[in-house]
């Protein structure tokens, strides 16, 4: 009887203490809705805006009660951003120059940090240490005796900087990448090349055929990577080009742009909340063929980036 | 020999659009530089140019000092909250994907002109004062300082505690690559010690700092070199040496003061990395 009873209690007590488990684990939960919820709020909050001011007619600027979700829709805005930055145009040049850097970068950075990780020869690690001091020197260090040597070779304003650099690995964080290339074939077992060579094939069959196959999430890192930053990049391209239109300089420029094409009249100066719109429109536009190829790509990237070595 | 084959391409580069110009950099900072249609002349003045960047010049101190306070006050703000939001990205939850796919979206937004650009929209401003956002922020710090001061925090910690609160677009917008980097670290560590940790007893919270911790420290390292890697693209600096250099054509002064920045720059790597690798546990 005692014993049933005791028990019985043990039970309600045990059921009690995997309630409170249960109201912990649910505690936490909401906690960690609310954070992630929170903080996905603030990196999209700008994105949302940008394109609530984009869609807004130019009453709605002024008026009060308009915040968020505008009165008078317009595709003005757009208009206005696609005539003043040349739009089409600079896509078309910014994704050329981009896709271009790109694929020459990841194919010079995949084959020295192939030579990197497995190749060793003397003084390679030394070397190396070259591709450490190419990540962490500044940039702002270099740049004016680089600057001076292209011009003397009448390269600037031409695409050569940019192919250059990219065709010899030392475009824009290029370190980075041979750094996430070799760490990447380092962890590749060696007895899948062995075999490979005692199965007779030399060293550029095997580079080729075996590893650049097995090193795909590498190289869809280090693309994504290339292509977004040289698309945002405004410290190379301002110097390089001070002409062409790229979307960088195009953006850097257009606040200047809008208050001589916008002003309306011979002596008044446009709207400076008018100008700002248009600059937000103009943003967007910018970022839009990013964020397609991310939603794109997304997926992938964070899968591969996971298997990544930049764990090393 | 295959090996030097596959180098050569980086290491011409390396030579052509790396080496020779830091040399020739190290040289301007230290001669005074004149160009002209014919060419540059270059005349050795010794440091002049150091000590114009340092005494002469209006703003270079300030600069340097404000870009070095910013880079050691946001380095392990950015660096805590990434790893814990690795921590909370790695844990399942109803979608996580989606979570993911957003935070790292500043990978691809925060960089460059978008993030220049960004903070001098001024329909931005108008619209904040519009929705009273202003007195939200600012009540939301207040508050929490105000608790935290019951609870007995000193004064510099609340201070520092609240403005990254107030900076948590910044804070959030820099760590893109490095939660990602904790991430892929986290899900390297096998399952079995959280499940023998599990079976032994031990709390969630006993399992982050017995379990986890000591096996991604070594990746702390890499994301405090990142992150202030990351700031040289981003700051006064950068833009003021630019301006020396191709505004006002002084290029021995501008190259003086990149030096004098990478100096600076390497004197906090080289010391943060001591106190971080005396800390840092290896597996192996």
């Amino acid at each position: 009887m005692i014993r049933t009873r005791m028990v019985s209690i043990g039970g309600w007590l045990l059921a009690r203490l995997l309630s409170l488990q249960s109201w912990k684990r649910g505690l936490w939960s909401l906690v960690r809705l609310g954070l992630i919820v929170g903080l996905s709020f603030v990196i999209i909050y700008p994105i949302l805006q940008k394109i609530a001011t984009a869609i807004k007619d130019k009453t709605d600027l002024y008026s009060p009660i308009v915040i968020w979700v505008p009165e008078h829709y317009t595709w003005d805005n757009f208009k206005q951003a696609i005539r003043i930055m040349d739009y089409w145009t600079t896509l078309g040049h910014t994704f050329t120059l981009s896709a271009m850097t790109t694929v020459l970068t990841a194919i010079s950075c995949a084959f020295a940090g192939y030579g990197f990780a497995r190749l060793k020869f003397k003084g390679s690690n030394l070397l190396f240490v070259g591709v450490i001091l190419t990540i962490l020197v500044p940039p702002t260090t270099i740049l004016i005796p680089v600057y001076l040597n292209l011009k003397d070779l009448n390269l600037l304003n031409t695409q050569w900087p940019f192919i250059l650099t990219s065709l010899t690995a030392n475009s824009m964080k290029a370190g980075l990448y041979i750094f996430i290339f070799r760490q990447f074939f380092r962890g590749i077992p060696k007895e899948v090349e062995e075999a490979a060579y005692i199965d007779g094939a030399g060293v550029s069959k095997t580079f080729g055929r075996i590893m650049l196959p097995n090193a795909l999430p590498a190289i869809v890192t280090v693309l994504l990577f290339a292509f977004v930053w040289q698309w945002n990049d405004s410290f190379y391209t301002t110097t390089y080009l001070t002409t062409s239109k790229v979307m960088s300089i195009q953006l850097s420029s257009l606040p200047y742009n809008l208050g001589i094409m916008l002003s309306d009249g011979v002596s008044s100066r446009a709207d400076p909340f008018y100008q700002s719109m248009v600059l937000d429109t103009g943003m967007l536009l910018a970022i839009v063929p990013l964020i397609l190829i991310y939603i794109f790509v997304q997926r992938y990237f964070v899968e591969s980036v996971e298997r990544t070595g930049i764990v090393g | 020999m295959w090996g030097f084959i596959y180098v050569l391409p980086w290491l011409i580069g390396f030579i052509f659009f790396f080496f020779v110009p830091l040399i020739s950099s190290l040289r301007f900072s230290l001669s005074k530089v004149e160009a002209n249609s014919g060419g540059i002349i270059v005349n050795f003045i010794g440091f002049k140019n150091y000590v114009e960047a340092l005494t002469v010049h209006t703003s270079f101190n300030r600069i340097l000092t404000e870009s070095i306070t910013n880079m050691v006050v946001n380095v392990p703000l950015i660096v805590i909250f990434s790893l814990f939001l690795a921590v909370l990205l790695n844990q399942k939850f109803v979608g996580r994907t989606l979570a993911r796919a957003i935070f790292f979206l500043p990978v691809i937004l925060a960089s460059g002109v978008i993030m220049a650009l960004d903070s001098t929209s001024l329909v931005q401003a108008v619209n904040d004062s519009n929705a009273g956002s202003p007195i939200v922020s600012g009540l939301r710090s207040f508050e929490l300082s105000m608790m935290m001061e019951d609870a007995g925090v000193s004064e510099s910690i609340i201070n520092y505690l609240t403005g990254a609160v107030d900076r948590i677009y910044q804070i959030v917008s820099q760590s893109g690559v490095q939660i990602l980097i904790f991430l892929a670290g986290i899900q390297t560590i096998s399952p079995q010690l959280y499940e023998a940790s599990k079976m032994e007893g031990a709390t969630g919270y006993e399992a982050f700092w017995k379990i986890t911790f000591p096996m991604v420290s070594p990746l702390i390292l890499v994301n405090v070199v990142y992150t202030i890697i990351d700031s040289f693209s981003r700051n006064a600096m950068t833009d003021l040496i630019k301006e020396t250099g191709f505004t006002t054509f002084n290029f021995g002064l501008s190259s003086a003061m990149a030096w004098i920045y990478f100096l600076a720059v390497s004197l906090i790597l080289l010391i943060s990395s001591y106190l971080i690798s005396r800390k840092v546990f290896y597996y192996d």
